[in-house]
């Protein structure tokens, strides 16, 4: 009865407090930990081990079938090294990642301000632009593995409809080396394409309206405007953009797996891919678990970025 | 004058519709592929002489037929409904009081944590899937739907603790403080207060984790060898395929069916999911 007459003030409340911390559900600092506690012990299990685990085996000679661990050392990076394949696995990675986000950065940039205005239909437009990335990607690519198809190719078929093919040529999109990693990316564009313009778009819809007016009345016409005002404002998103971008890139197996099996002769194996095929297929954990931890620095450097950038944003 | 300018006005927005609608058809084109696909007869389909766009026959039915009652297509759907309920609950217990705690208890080094916490995300599967193969075939649990229940969590976990910290942060405490002085201890006043008003945060966690479920790929390959017991997105495009002939009607019928209810739930619920990608570089 007598909290009721007390007042709902945030003083009274926390002296209030103060009196009545008895139990621990109300003691904030132990309260707080035990929340969280469930959580962080969860994370450390089954992201936190499994990595130091992917360290261990790297210097080891595990395999499936070899439980005992031998050490040695850094003697599995020093032979993958020297392994052809995988010094092409690592040449593909670079050229799919920047391939991809080079070409899925400008598009964005395009596409975001075409859908900056309003006009009628954008919902629709925005549900057709979006099915790549929110429809599953292994699916996506199944049906892209139907358009390039070797015999019913819709695209060869299409080329040859207006005239661009010669009669004779039919070009097999997935069994040619060159035309098989152009594939790759262009499906990848495709995938991450709408994420980046999503979040560009609301890069640009967060530039204050009076900026743009005050700019048009200087008389800065659309390319000053674009380049002096919106690039540099919105830079910051456009780099988080990228770095996820890059992240979702360069680990990626899924395209290429479903798409070529990193075929054909290994002109698209990508380090992600040649893990699985390595480590889990091929069952050499030692080799597999140091193929994919040349990840890593990449992850590391990615994390490092978003860091600073959300740090500045804070102090700003 | 007016003219020229109405006419250079038309043109310009002209050229902005085609732009749109020149995106709109590339990005969309495979899902209308999987379409006429999935309802094509296979000698109109398997005949280059035919325009591919059209139907050259009537339509069929008959590649869903095999889709739902000779494949494991039912069994897929049923397979990734499980994991994702049990998924989902995994990750209210454990993301629900640790948004809490970041939001509110851990002050100054509970922000840290929280951007560490969403780092974890980034995390891919392809840089633990060789050690977690191990952790997995250690607790028995290869070839199960339970090894995904135990592993899937390591993202959706991370990503929902995120998206739920954001939406205590926006909710004022002016009204736990309220709920305290009416006699509430902290415990309750999250339970009582913070979760019932927070249900339209907690149904964008719950969506994104059920539809991560659906995406993943990489895992469910690496740890379920049997095909009866996969998840749709690994059993359509590998176990869909017999020996090497791909029954193009019922794959694209699959990836069709399974694709569009996704992207309509995802859609309504994705401005929040990119104000959690974010990461306050937008203020």
């Amino acid at each position: 009865m007598e909290m009721e007459t007390v007042g709902r003030d945030g003083v009274t409340a926390r002296a209030l407090r103060k009196g009545t911390a008895r139990s621990l559900g109300d003691n904030d600092r132990w309260l707080g930990s035990l929340m969280i506690a469930p959580a962080i012990a969860y994370i450390a299990a089954l992201v936190g081990l499994p990595f130091v685990l992917a360290l261990y085996y790297s210097m080891s000679s595990a395999t499936v079938g070899e439980q005992t661990l031998g050490f040695v050392g850094l003697s599995n990076f020093a032979s993958i090294l020297q392994s052809s394949i995988f010094r092409g696995a690592l040449r593909n990675t670079f050229i799919f990642t920047i391939g991809s986000q080079v070409a899925v950065v400008v598009l964005a940039n395009i596409l975001a301000r075409a859908l900056r205005a309003d006009f009628r239909g954008k919902w629709l437009v925005r549900f057709l632009i979006l099915l790549p990335w929110v429809a599953p990607i292994s699916l996506g690519t199944i049906g892209w593995k139907w358009i390039f198809d070797s015999i019913y190719s819709v695209i060869n078929w299409t080329l040859q409809a207006v005239g661009l093919l010669e009669p004779g040529s039919w070009p097999m999109w997935l069994g040619e080396p060159k035309l098989a990693m152009i594939s790759v990316i262009l499906v990848h564009v495709w995938r991450m394409l709408p994420f980046a313009t999503v979040v560009i778009l609301a890069g640009l819809t967060s530039i204050p309206q009076e900026i743009l007016d005050a700019a048009a009345v200087d008389g800065a016409g659309v390319l000053r405007r674009t380049f002096r005002i919106e690039m540099p404002l919105t830079l910051p998103i456009m780099i988080v953009a990228l770095l996820f971008g890059v992240v979702f890139t360069f680990t990626d197996m899924t395209v290429i797996y479903v798409l070529t099996r990193g075929g054909p002769y290994d002109t698209t194996q990508v380090l992600a891919s040649l893990a699985f095929f390595t480590g889990i297929l091929g069952g050499d954990l030692a080799e597999g678990a140091a193929i994919s931890l040349f990840l890593f620095p990449v992850l590391l450097a990615a994390a490092i970025a978003l860091l600073k950038i959300a740090r500045r944003a804070e102090v700003v | 004058m007016a003219t020229v300018r109405r006419a250079r006005r038309w043109g310009r927005m002209a050229g902005h519709r085609l732009l749109v609608a020149a995106f709109a058809v590339l990005l969309a084109f495979p899902f209308y592929w999987m379409a006429i696909t999935t309802f094509k007869q296979d000698a109109d389909l398997y005949n280059r002489a035919n325009n591919p766009f059209v139907f050259n026959a009537p339509p069929t039915l008959e590649h869903l037929r095999l889709l739902f009652f000779d494949t494991l297509y039912g069994r897929w759907l049923l397979n990734t409904g499980f994991v994702g309920l049990l998924v989902v609950a995994i990750t209210l217990v454990l993301a629900l009081p640790a948004a809490y705690s970041l939001a509110r208890l851990t002050g100054r080094m509970g922000e840290r944590l929280g951007i560490g916490i969403f780092l974890t995300y980034l995390v891919p599967p392809t840089l633990l899937f060789i050690p977690l193969s191990r952790v997995v075939a250690n607790l028995g649990l290869q070839d199960s739907l339970w090894s995904l229940v135990v592993v899937y969590p390591t993202f959706t976990v991370p990503f929902s603790t995120w998206l739920l910290m954001g939406f205590f942060k926006s909710i004022p405490k002016e009204l736990e403080e309220a709920a305290r002085v009416d006699g509430c201890s902290r415990l309750s006043a999250f339970a009582r207060v913070i979760v019932p008003i927070s249900v339209s945060g907690i149904l964008t966690a719950v969506i994104f984790t059920f539809t991560l479920v659906m995406q993943e790929f990489v895992y469910a390959l690496t740890f379920i060898s049997v095909a009866s017991e996969q998840t749709v997105s690994v059993g359509v495009p590998i176990f869909l395929v017999r020996g090497d002939v791909y029954y193009w009607g019922s794959l694209m019928g699959a990836c069709l069916l399974t694709s569009v209810p996704i992207a309509v739930l995802y859609n309504a619920f994705l401005d929040r999911f990119i104000a959690g990608f974010t990461v306050g570089a937008i203020r």
